[in-house]
C-alpha cells in the first residue's frame, strides 16, 4: 500500500520511502513528514538544527539530518529510516554489545553506521568515530556503540 | 515515600524493606495471570538507565518464573506504589528489594496454599517456571492456576525469605535489557512517538527573564496569565505558529540574571549551616587554602521534555516521563486547582534523565493547553532551546577548603564551605508548585527556592562535602543562597560533582607526590582502599612519570554520598590546543549487583557525562536572558572527545546494593583535573577546564 502525505500547500511529489513510493504535498521538512504524515517513529526530533544526529536518515545511502531539510529535497530520491534499515546486522550488533542507554540517539546512530558501512566495510575505530561524530549520546554509551559497529563490520 | 529524601521514620511498624514499607499491600506490586505470566508494577521508571530489566530480573529469580513471563506495567497514580522520585541511584535498594521481599513473599503464600490443598508439606514443594512441583516432579498446582484468587490482597509479611544470595540465578546475571530491541528498530517506545485520536500539537513561547511580565501576545496564541502557547493539528503548524508568536510576543522586567556568576555567588545572602562538625579546631604549621568555582550546567539531553494531556468531564489524564508522577500529580492538582484524585498521571518513557529536567514542566504546559481543548489529547514538546534553557539548571558552586598540617605533614584540620542555591526544587514537595509555568499564571506564586535535602537524605549542595578521610578536626558548612534568578535544582551528582573535585584535589596538592600512599595512609574503610588500588592496578597509574611531555594522569576517590557505591578514577589526558581525556580506568564497589552489565553501562555513561563536564560544559547568560541555547553554545562531548573507559567492578553479592548511576561522575572530574596538574603543573580551580580558564590560574 501506498502512504500518501496529507500536508496542504505545495505541490504534490514523491520519493521512495524504505523501499515503496510514496507522494507528499510538500511545505514541511522531511522530518515532519517522516514522523507527522508517515507516522513513523524511528526518526527523532533532538534540536531542529542538524546538531544532534537523531533525526538522521538515509537520502541515496548518505547519512543526512532531516529535521531542517524541506521534504521537497526528497523529491524521486530514496529516503531509508531506522524502520527500513535491512538486512539487521547493525541491530544484532547492538543487542550484543549493549549498546545504548536510553536509545533515544540509536536510530540516527545506526542510520550513519549504515552509510559508512556500505562504504568502508572495515572501518577502524578513527573512521567510526568520524562518521559519529555528528551524533550525540548524552547517556555515554560511546564506547559501546563504537564496538557493535566493529562487529556489525566483522 | 522517597528515602532519598526523608530517611528513615520509625512510624511503629514492623520494618519492610525499601518502599514495601509504605507501600504495604502485596496486590499493589504484583499479580499473576491465567497464561502463566506476572505483572510488576514498579513506582520507579525508565529514565534510559536500565532499571525496568534489573526489577524484572530480581522479580523472576523470587518467583521462579523465566524472565519473559514477567511483565512490567507503567507508573500509574492510584495504581501503581507510590515510589515518591526516581532519583539518587536508589531504585534497586528502594524499590528492588521491595519487589523482592513482595516476590518472596507472594511465592510463600502461593506454596502454603498449593500445599494446602494437595497434602503435600510446603517444604517439600519447588517452584520451576511458574509451577509447584512434588518431590516426584508431579505438578500440583501453580501461579496460573491460582490467579484468580484474592491471595495478594494482604499486607506483605516481614517474615518473607527472599532466595539467599548464594543460591541467585537470576539476580547477578546480566541480562539483555528489555527495551532495547524496539528502540533498535525505531518502534514506537517513547512518549514522543504517542499518536492519539484527534491530537493536537502545543508549543510554548518563553519569557527572556523567567519572572519578565507578557505585554503583547499575539491574538492566535493562548494566553494565560503569563503563559503563552500555541495549538495546532500539526506539529509542523505547531512549530510555524510559534516562531511567527515568538516574534510577536513583548516582554517586560523581571530580575536581572547574575552574569558575573561568581561574584553573584560570592554576594548573594544565604543561610549558613554547619554540615557535620568533629575533634577540636586546631591550627596547624601550615595551611593550605583553596576555592573551587563550578558554573551552571545543563541537563541536555538529546531528546527534548515532551508530554500528553487530555482533559475530559473535569478531570486531566496526563503521560509524562517524570521521574515522580505521584508528585507531579500533587503539583499540577495544586497549579490548576484541581483535587488531586482528579488528576492522573502515567509514566511513559522519555529520552535520558540525569536529573530534575523539564518532564514535570511540560506535563503542565501539555494540560494548560489541554484545558482550552478539552475531549482533544494535547502533546506539549520543547524546543532545543527551551530544553537547554528553561529546564531547571544545576547551580552554580562555590567551594573553599582550608587544611592545616602538623610538621610531620598530616593533616590536623580540614575546614570546608558549599555555597550556592539549593540542589532539589522538585515538584510535590514545596507549599506551592514548583513547575515552570506555574508562577506564570494569574495570582500564582511565585517559584519556590530550592533547598537542600538533609545529610541523612543525600544532601543537595554538601553532598560528599565531607572527605572520607580520617582527619581530628573538621568542620564543613554550607550557605545555601535565598535568591535563585536561575531555578535550579538536582542533576546527576548534586553537590558532588564540585565537592570531591574539592577534596580530592586538595588531597592530591597535599600528597607531594604520592597521591596513593597519602590517601591511604588517612583511609580508615578498607573498601575505599580495595577501589583505589584495583584503580591503580589497572591504569598503570604508578608508571605515570614514563608519560610523554604534555600527557597526565590524575586519580581520585569517592564514596558517593558517603554511604553508597566507592568509586575510584584514574584519568589519562593529553594537553594539545584543548584538554583530551584518552582513556579512564575506574574501579567500583557497590555491593550487590543485580545486572553487572547494566552497571558497567550506567558507570562508563557516569564517566562520559563527567569527562563532559570537567572539559567542555558552561551554561552561559547575560543580564536578559540565557545565551547557552544550542548545541553549539552549549557543546557537550562527541564521539571524537570520548575516552576509552575501562570499568572494573568489586562484586559482593553478601552486601546490600548500592546503585550505579551517580558514583562515576565525581571522581572522574577529580580524577582529570589531577591529571591536569601532571600534564600542565597547574591545579585547576575553574570548571570547565578550558583553554580560556586555565589560563586564568595563577599558579
Amino acid at each position: 500500500m501506498d502512504h500518501h502525505g496529507t500536508h496542504h500547500g505545495g505541490v504534490r511529489m514523491g520519493f521512495t520511502l524504505n523501499g515503496r513510493p510514496v507522494e507528499h504535498q510538500g511545505g514541511v521538512t522531511l522530518l515532519e513528514a517522516l514522523r507527522g504524515d508517515f507516522a513513523l517513529s524511528g526518526p527523532r526530533f533532538g534540536c531542529g538544527e542538524e546538531r544532534c544526529g537523531a533525526c538522521h536518515v538515509l537520502l541515496d545511502g548518505e547519512s543526512v539530518p532531516s529535521c531542517a531539510l524541506p521534504v521537497e529535497a526528497a523529491e524521486g530520491r530514496e529516503v531509508v529510516t531506522i524502520e527500513g534499515l535491512t538486512p539487521q546486522r547493525l541491530q544484532e550488533a547492538f543487542e550484543a554489545e549493549q549498546a545504548g542507554q536510553c536509545g533515544f540517539c540509536l536510530s540516527g546512530i545506526l542510520v550513519s553506521a549504515a552509510a559508512l558501512l556500505r562504504r568502508n566495510p572495515d572501518p577502524d575505530e578513527a573512521a567510526i568515530r568520524a562518521a559519529l561524530e555528528p551524533h550525540l549520546c548524552r547517556c555515554g554509551a560511546h564506547n559501546r556503540i563504537l564496538r557493535a559497529v566493529r562487529r556489525a563490520a566483522a | 515515600m522517597n528515602l532519598a529524601f526523608h530517611g528513615f521514620a520509625d512510624d511503629g511498624k514492623a520494618r519492610l524493606p525499601g518502599s514495601l514499607h509504605v507501600n504495604r499491600r502485596l496486590s499493589r506490586w504484583l499479580a499473576f495471570h491465567p497464561d502463566g505470566t506476572a505483572t510488576i508494577r514498579p513506582g520507579k521508571v525508565e529514565l534510559g538507565q536500565g532499571i525496568l530489566t534489573t526489577l524484572a530480573q530480581i522479580a523472576a529469580e523470587e518467583l521462579g518464573l523465566p524472565l519473559p513471563a514477567i511483565r512490567i506495567a507503567p507508573t500509574v497514580t492510584g495504581e501503581s506504589p507510590d515510589e515518591a522520585v526516581t532519583s539518587g541511584s536508589l531504585s534497586v535498594q528502594e524499590c528492588g528489594m521491595a519487589l523482592r521481599h513482595a516476590c518472596a513473599d507472594a511465592r510463600a503464600l502461593f506454596m502454603s496454599v498449593a500445599a494446602q490443598s494437595s497434602g503435600v508439606p510446603h517444604e517439600a514443594l519447588r517452584v520451576e517456571g511458574g509451577r509447584f512441583l512434588a518431590p516426584d516432579g508431579a505438578e500440583i498446582s501453580s501461579y496460573a492456576a491460582l490467579s484468580d484468587r484474592d491471595l495478594l490482597d494482604a499486607e506483605a509479611s516481614p517474615d518473607a525469605s527472599p532466595i539467599p544470595a548464594s543460591a541467585r540465578r537470576v539476580a547477578g546475571t546480566s541480562a539483555p535489557r528489555l527495551d532495547l530491541p524496539p528502540k533498535l528498530r525505531g518502534e514506537p517506545r517513547f512518549i514522543h512517538d504517542m499518536r492519539l485520536p484527534g491530537m493536537l500539537h502545543a508549543r510554548m513561547i518563553r519569557p527572556p527573564r523567567p519572572d519578565a511580565r507578557l505585554v503583547t501576545a499575539p491574538d492566535f496564541a493562548l494566553r494565560e496569565g503569563d503563559f503563552l502557547a500555541v495549538v495546532a493539528a500539526t506539529e509542523a503548524e505547531a512549530a510555524r505558529a510559534a516562531e511567527r508568536a515568538t516574534r510577536l510576543a513583548r516582554w517586560e522586567g523581571g530580575t536581572p540574571l547574575p552574569a558575573d556568576w561568581t561574584r553573584w555567588l560570592e554576594e548573594t545572602p544565604g543561610e549558613r549551616s554547619t554540615v557535620a562538625e568533629h575533634g577540636e579546631a586546631k591550627d596547624g604549621t601550615s595551611v593550605l587554602r583553596r576555592v573551587f568555582w563550578r558554573p551552571f550546567l545543563a541537563h541536555g539531553s538529546v531528546g527534548t521534555c515532551c508530554a500528553v494531556a487530555l482533559w475530559e468531564a473535569g478531570a486531566l489524564r496526563v503521560w509524562s516521563h517524570s521521574q515522580g508522577p505521584y508528585n507531579l500529580r500533587t503539583d499540577l492538582a495544586k497549579a490548576l486547582h484541581l483535587p488531586p484524585e482528579a488528576v492522573v498521571v502515567e509514566h511513559r518513557e522519555g529520552a535520558g534523565c540525569y536529573g530534575h529536567n523539564g518532564a514535570d514542566d511540560v506535563a503542565l504546559d501539555a494540560a494548560l493547553c489541554a484545558r482550552a481543548h478539552p475531549g482533544r489529547p494535547v502533546r506539549a514538546l520543547w524546543t532545543r532551546a527551551e530544553e537547554l534553557a528553561s529546564a531547571p539548571l544545576s547551580p552554580a558552586m562555590r567551594v573553599a577548603v582550608e587544611v592545616h598540617r602538623d610538621d610531620g605533614g598530616r593533616i590536623t584540620s580540614w575546614r570546608s564551605e558549599a555555597r550556592g542555591n539549593g540542589h532539589s526544587g522538585r515538584p510535590g514537595r514545596a507549599k506551592d508548585p514548583a513547575l515552570l509555568s506555574a508562577p506564570l499564571l494569574p495570582r500564582a506564586a511565585p517559584m519556590p527556592v530550592s533547598i537542600n535535602p538533609p545529610l541523612a537524605g543525600g544532601g543537595g549542595v554538601q553532598r560528599n562535602l565531607v572527605p572520607i578521610y580520617r582527619v581530628p578536626h573538621m568542620k564543613a558548612e554550607m550557605v545555601r543562597l535565598t535568591e535563585m534568578p536561575i531555578r535550579s535544582s538536582a542533576l546527576r551528582g548534586l553537590g558532588a560533582l564540585a565537592n570531591v573535585w574539592a577534596i580530592e584535589s586538595v588531597m592530591d596538592e597535599l600528597s607531594e607526590g604520592d597521591p596513593v600512599g597519602f590517601r591511604l595512609r588517612h583511609l580508615d574503610d578498607p573498601r575505599a582502599a580495595t577501589v583505589l588500588l584495583e584503580a591503580v592496578d589497572m591504569s598503570g597509574f604508578e608508571e605515570r612519570h614514563k608519560l610523554p611531555e604534555g600527557d597526565g594522569m590524575g586519580i581520585a576517590l569517592a564514596r558517593y554520598k558517603n554511604t553508597g557505591a566507592w568509586c575510584a578514577a584514574v584519568a589519562h589526558i593529553r594537553a594539545e590546543e584543548t584538554l583530551r581525556c584518552l582513556s579512564l580506568h575506574l574501579a567500583c564497589d557497590m555491593g550487590e549487583v543485580i545486572n553487572p552489565d547494566g552497571a558497567l553501562n550506567q558507570l562508563e555513561g557516569g564517566a562520559i557525562h563527567g569527562t563532559s563536564i570537567a572539559l567542555k560544559e558552561e551554561a552561559r547568560f547575560d543580564e536578559e536572558r540565557i545565551l547557552s541555547t544550542s548545541w553549539d553554545a552549549y557543546p557537550v562531548l562527541r564521539f571524537s572527545e570520548v575516552p576509552r573507559v575501562m570499568v572494573k567492578l568489586i562484586t559482593r553479592p553478601e552486601e546490600p546494593p548500592l546503585g550505579a548511576g551517580e558514583p562515576s561522575v565525581a571522581p572522574t572530574i577529580a580524577a582529570i583535573a589531577n591529571a591536569v596538574h601532571q600534564a600542565l603543573g597547574i591545579r585547576p580551580t575553574r570548571m570547565p577546564f578550558t583553554p580560556e580558564n586555565l589560563a586564568k590560574e595563577s599558579d
